[in-house]
């Protein structure tokens, strides 16, 4: 029971510079397209879903979460060659789920982030599974092993970058 | 009802955005054949966000190339005089190479010309620098720097000096969207260089290109270079594409797929090539390269083969063969032209050409001087006339000397031998030898059934 809190109100809502609303989407767009030429293995990390699973468990506010997720995932779209709301959909769930567990869970400590981020990551991939192989007839390849080290690693990569975009928040 | 809307907001907002969504993908899905790009709003939400995510690229690929180009061009020159020694080396191979391969060129055209097929040749291309991916590993696209501005358009080939690399899809003003080969969307035609298999490729679920639907063949064995077939109407044909890794079988049926390791490193993608212009025929600059290959190859020739001349061709005014001008072959005759004879020696001798007398004038056992043989023979004038067809046979005995050949060797044996052409062909080179004048067992020349 370390890890529920007892109402929303204890650990309050947290709230960003509008800049950092812009920017951090933005970059990591940018970082993730220009990394991934460079470093190939990059391709398993997803910045934009970190940034809405963050946003999600900060905010906790399922509608601007779903909001944020979307748009997030729409940009991310329009960079591939894919119809426009694959990854708006997948993401707009994600950031639904996340604000609604943020809203219950306590968020703060690393590892329900953690688990949060291998979990949220796993089931983005399952949406996109879902979406592309049964909705629009396109190839998708799932492997278990593959699927548990990209869950992993962006799970790793979130809680250090969730602890860098704690810097950015607003005190209550 | 409001208590319904108000409790379950945040569902029905999850519900809303999820059902537009769904609603606009439905829209986009176009039925096959349609056409790659996006239209109306699609596009430009596209626009929008390339617009947004290429300036930051640009400048983290300006920085990368201002710290690299600091580094190699002002540092790290080590090696460079052994390496440019190695280029020089290099382009004269290569310079050798293109003028041997020019005549096959040109041939080639010709029999193109002949059959009425239309070669698409690279008229023109366009540098450009990538600077982004999709970032996910279910889209295969490139970013690069160049779009409409620059003259570039969807469905253009995309390549490198070492093979394609794909071709453009969504073309902005200044970014384009390049679709690798190696992402399950993308199709181009192929053909297996040796065993001339012909097929279409695209990118598995892993991003590896591969020739799908391919008949089972044992011939096709790892490490055939695949090229394109031209038969897309996107690639010109015999662009390299990669090389054969390994055949599978293909998972929904008895056919095999063929897997590619592509030719161009496309993890390691840094400068491509947009073809923006083919044509049916050569580009000028590459006919005139052509023609200046051909002539060097024809000023190698002259210099290194013998000539020939046309033996219908006048004699000349003077009598001193050293005055005698080559004429060329005449190719519109169709017919082969004889050699010039071969200069006068200042010193004759029984060695020299022309200074032995024909075999058919020659006794068994009869001692050749050099004097007597330039006084049968008239002295310079070459031995040009004799056909070749009773010397063809005299090699077969010519080991052993005596008798039994006074009788046949007369002029009017000098007939064609069987299987050979209707008319004597001269030897000049071979004007006749003690040895080869002295034969034994030599057969009638005149051909079975000639008659």
């Amino acid at each position: 029971m370390a890890l529920i809190a007892t109402s929303r109100h204890e650990v309050g809502a947290r709230s960003f510079p509008p800049l950092v609303y812009i920017l951090a989407p933005l970059l990591a767009l940018g970082l993730q397209s220009f990394l991934s030429l460079h470093f190939t293995s990059f391709d398993v990390i997803d910045l934009p879903l970190l940034i809405t699973i963050y946003y999600g468990i900060s905010m906790r506010e399922p509608i601007s979460a779903t909001l944020v997720g979307a748009i997030i995932g729409i940009a991310q779209d329009a960079l591939t060659h894919h119809p426009l709301g694959i990854f708006g959909i997948s993401k707009a769930i994600v950031g639904y789920l996340a604000a609604s567990l943020g809203v219950r869970i306590d968020t703060e400590n690393h590892g329900s982030r953690l688990l949060l981020t291998f979990i949220f990551t796993l089931a983005q991939t399952g949406i996109l599974w879902l979406l592309e192989r049964r909705m629009l007839g396109q190839p998708f390849a799932w492997h278990w092993v593959h699927e548990l080290i990209r869950a992993a690693a962006n799970a790793l990569l979130g809680v250090i970058l969730f602890s860098l975009l704690d810097r950015t928040r607003r005190e209550p | 009802m409001e208590s319904f809307f108000s409790r379950y907001r945040n569902v029905l907002v999850l519900i809303t955005v999820l059902l537009a969504q769904v609603i606009g993908l439905a829209v986009q899905v176009r039925a096959p054949g349609q056409g790659p790009g996006d239209k109306g709003g699609v596009r430009l939400i596209r626009s929008w966000v390339v617009g947004l995510v290429t300036p930051p690229e640009r400048l983290f690929r300006w920085t990368g190339h201002s710290i690299r180009g600091v580094w190699s061009d002002y540092i790290d020159l080590i090696h460079v005089r052994q390496q440019n020694r190695n280029l020089q080396t290099q382009l004269g191979q290569l310079r050798l190479e293109e003028d041997s391969l020019a005549e096959d060129a040109r041939q080639g055209l010709r029999l193109q010309a002949l059959l009425g097929f239309q070669e698409k040749y690279i008229y023109k291309t366009r540098a450009a620098q990538v600077i982004g991916t999709s970032g996910t590993e279910q889209s295969h696209v490139l970013f690069i720097d160049k779009g409409s501005d620059d003259g570039l358009r969807p469905d253009m080939p995309v390549i490198t000096p070492d093979g394609i690399v794909g071709k453009t899809r969504d073309v902005f003003a200044h970014a384009s969207q390049v679709l690798e080969i190696s992402d399950p969307t993308s199709g181009a035609g192929v053909i297996l260089a040796n065993t001339r298999i012909r097929g279409v490729l695209r990118g598995n679920s892993w991003g590896q290109p591969q020739i799908v639907n391919v008949s089972p063949d044992e011939r096709i064995k790892p490490g055939e270079p695949v090229i394109t077939s031209g038969g897309d109407g996107i690639f010109p044909r015999g662009l390299a594409v990669g090389t054969v890794d390994k055949v599978v079988p293909d998972p929904e049926g008895t056919l095999v797929n063929v897997l590619i390791k592509p030719a161009a490193n496309l993890s390691r993608l840094e400068e491509v090539l947009v073809i923006t212009s083919t044509g049916p025929q050569l580009p000028s600059q590459m006919q005139d390269d052509l023609s200046q290959a051909e002539q060097k190859t024809a000023d190698i020739l002259a210099e290194r083969l013998p000539s020939r001349t046309d033996p219908n061709a006048p004699a000349p005014a003077s009598g001193s063969a050293a005055n005698q001008t080559v004429t060329p072959a005449t190719p519109d005759t169709g017919l082969p032209t004889e050699p010039p004879p071969p200069p006068p020696p200042q010193h004759p001798d029984r060695f020299s050409m022309g200074a032995t007398p024909p075999a058919v004038d020659l006794v068994p056992g009869q001692q050749i001087t050099s004097n007597s043989a330039a006084r049968q023979t008239g002295g310079t004038t070459p031995n040009v006339a004799k056909p070749r067809a009773s010397e063809d046979h005299h090699e077969g005995g010519a080991t052993t000397s005596g008798s039994g050949a006074s009788d046949s060797g007369s002029p009017q044996t000098a007939k064609p031998a069987p299987g050979q052409q209707g008319t004597a062909r001269p030897h000049p080179a071979n004007p006749g030898t003690k040895t080869s004048a002295t034969p034994k067992s030599v057969p009638n020349p005149t051909p079975q059934g000639d008659n």
